[in-house]
């Protein structure tokens, strides 16, 4: 029994209720906020170290004992992703302050990216799968809210197939609980995968398993259902395209590891082809996607498509380095692709413009955004010292290990891609004449950038200091590949 | 009982895709209104619709209902009613912005 699992979703929830009181006093809002973001960190790192101290912690809300009530369960993978959303999330605030309008704040921005936070956080910890849904739909309804804010007619109309594709995925959500409950009596996760075991994984199991990979793929842009992300992430300020842009896809992909590990990992032969080759596709597709483009943000909403390939190809390979390799990637980048998108708002600052044919000669009027953004970009295209390389040298390796040499292949050579991708934004926007006016470049941008700086530290230190923090993903990954920690700890030793 | 709710799902469902593969935006808000109902009486009847007591303590009887699918799609309901508005909405400002509900006019630029 542990209350603190609470808090990373408690917090934010009555903070956002809070704010909405003060709606028009921006001052009292960013100060509260500001303050409530640093407090999540706080809690969010000690929520990390009690896991690591003392294993799987679970919490039965109300005292009703495991099947029975609901429960909130941190094991090593939820409590990673419990900080890196609290990261992001301090950081993108930041950037807010100085970039959202006026007009934003007062219209209730603050209180929906507070619930935006629970919606994920709660998704992280909850141990019950109809809670998972109810968490998702807590995170679907801020975003939807933050990606219309402003209402401009691009942002209208692209967020309107954002929320209906998202609705109908919701509504499959329950039809498939509603399968997973005929079939097996429960939703508890832990009781879930105990019953699924016994059953055996056959048959009426398989199709659940991939109604749920269904779901959570259109959430997590995976091929063929990533449409409706680079559009719609083009809309909004940066702030709110940064975290949407780190975190929101990672939530999908988190529960599909977690059910797969976790729930349905008994029929390797059928789930693990699916896996590896909707991953493979994916990563080609984004890849392609962002070559093709010339705009900084599709570039980059292209590049989330194709790295989330990346992590279900490591989760498909299911061995404890391709996992640990997978949530490697994850952490990877939702650090990069925050920081990137920070980029993006800041060079869209300075020229009022993402279109890279209309951009120029950056370096020269800002130097220091020029080389973050070079450190960032050889980071996400996979190039040592930085994390981007660990992450996906270990996939290869698993990938080779296992005897899957074309994913390898296709793994190294979308890789090029990203970097092709990347070199362009670097070339269009850093290099070359100047284009936008003398007054433009007198612009200051250092205050944008403070927010990014802890990305690059932290994207360099997770490159340089590989081998101790790649022991610490494989223990999250030998938990995760190792159900029987998740369920005995829920069900056994629960309360204790 | 149960085969005659499992009718009522399909035809739905079939009705709610159908509508939702329309061009028009009121159609497709409808659409969606459907399959969620459809959902949310799938969720009631794979649970096996029971006559029974209310699992309480102090009540005596030979069958217990299952309080868990109730109280699943009463949340499911609240949800997605919330949902419906907000998307309701959303498609009239889209609809004033436009000035049109036709999707083939919302598809955005001509080369995509």
């Amino acid at each position: 029994m542990n209350n603190l699992l609470v808090l990373p979703f408690l917090i934010p929830f009555a903070v956002g209720a809070i704010l909405i009181l003060f709606s028009k006093r921006i001052g009292l809002q960013r100060f509260l906020s500001g303050l409530t973001a640093i407090l999540m960190l706080g809690v969010a790192i000690y929520l990390l170290s009690v896991v690591r101290a003392e294993g799987v912690v679970v919490l039965e809300v109300g005292n009703w004992s495991a099947p029975f009530g609901i429960v909130l369960v941190a094991d090593l993978f939820a409590a990673i992703m419990v900080l890196m959303s609290a990261i992001v999330g301090l950081l993108c605030l930041f950037f807010a302050f100085r970039t959202i309008a006026p007009e934003r704040e007062k219209f209730y921005f603050y209180p929906f990216y507070f619930f935006l936070l629970t919606g994920v956080n709660g998704a992280f910890l909850t141990g019950d799968i109809f809670n998972l849904f109810v968490f998702f739909e807590v995170m679907l309804i801020s975003s939807y809210v933050l990606i219309v804010m402003g209402g401009t007619n691009y942002q209208l109309r692209e967020s309107l197939k954002y929320v209906v594709m998202n609705i109908f995925a919701s509504i499959l959500f329950i039809a498939t609980m509603a399968f997973t409950y005929a079939v097996t009596g429960t939703l508890n996760m832990a009781q879930l995968a105990e019953r699924v075991a016994e059953l055996e994984q056959v048959g009426v199991l398989n199709v659940i398993a991939m109604f749920y990979f269904i779901v959570f793929g259109m959430k997590g842009a995976l091929f063929p259902l990533y449409f409706w992300l680079p559009r719609s992430y083009f809309g909004p300020p940066a702030a709110v395209a940064a975290l949407f842009g780190g975190l929101l896809t990672k939530v999908g992909i988190y529960a599909i590891i977690r059910t797969f590990t976790l729930i349905f990992p008994h029929n390797q032969e059928f789930t693990q082809p699916i896996l590896i080759w909707v991953g493979a596709v994916t990563i080609v597709i984004g890849g392609l996607g962002a070559v093709s483009n010339f705009d900084f943000k599709r570039i980059l909403s292209y590049h989330i498509v194709s790295q989330v390939g990346y992590m279900v190809i490591g989760l498909g390979l299911y061995t404890s380095l391709a996992v640990a390799a997978a949530i490697y990637y994850i952490v990877h980048n939702i650090i990069v692709k925050t920081a990137l998108f920070l980029y993006a708002g800041t060079a869209q600052r300075i020229t009022g413009t993402t279109d890279l044919k209309q951009m120029g000669g950056l370096l020269k009027t800002h130097p220091l955004l020029g080389w973050m953004f070079f450190i960032t970009g050889i980071a996400i295209a996979g190039i040592p010292p930085f994390s981007g390389f660990v992450s996906k040298l270990s996939l290869v390796v698993s990938s080779f290990e296992t005897e899957h040499y074309v994913v390898g292949g296709i793994a190294l050579a979308v890789g090029m891609l990203t970097l092709f991708s990347m070199i362009k934004i670097f070339m269009y926007v850093f290099w070359g004449e100047q284009k936008h006016t003398k007054a433009q470049g007198k612009t200051k941008v250092g205050d944008l950038l403070l927010p990014a700086i802890p990305l690059v530290i932290l994207t360099t230190v997770l490159g340089v200091a590989a081998q101790p923090i790649l022991s610490f993903f494989l223990e999250a990954s030998n938990q995760l590949l190792d159900p029987s920690i998740y369920i005995d700890s829920v069900l056994k030793g629960g309360g204790a | 009982m149960e085969i005659l709710m499992s009718i009522t799902v399909g035809v739905l469902f079939m009705v709610g895709t159908y509508l939702l593969l329309t061009k028009s935006l009121l159609r497709i808000v409808l659409g969606l209104i459907l399959l969620s109902h459809g959902a949310h009486f799938l969720l009631l009847t794979m649970s096996g619709l029971q006559s029974g007591t209310p699992p309480l303590l102090n009540l005596n009887s030979e069958a217990y209902a299952d309080p868990l699918p109730q109280a699943l799609v009463l949340t499911a309901l609240v949800i997605s009613f919330g949902m419906t508005s907000f998307l309701l909405v959303l498609s009239y400002r889209t609809y004033k912005a436009f000035k049109t509900d036709d999707l083939e006019q919302l598809r955005g630029s001509a080369d995509e």
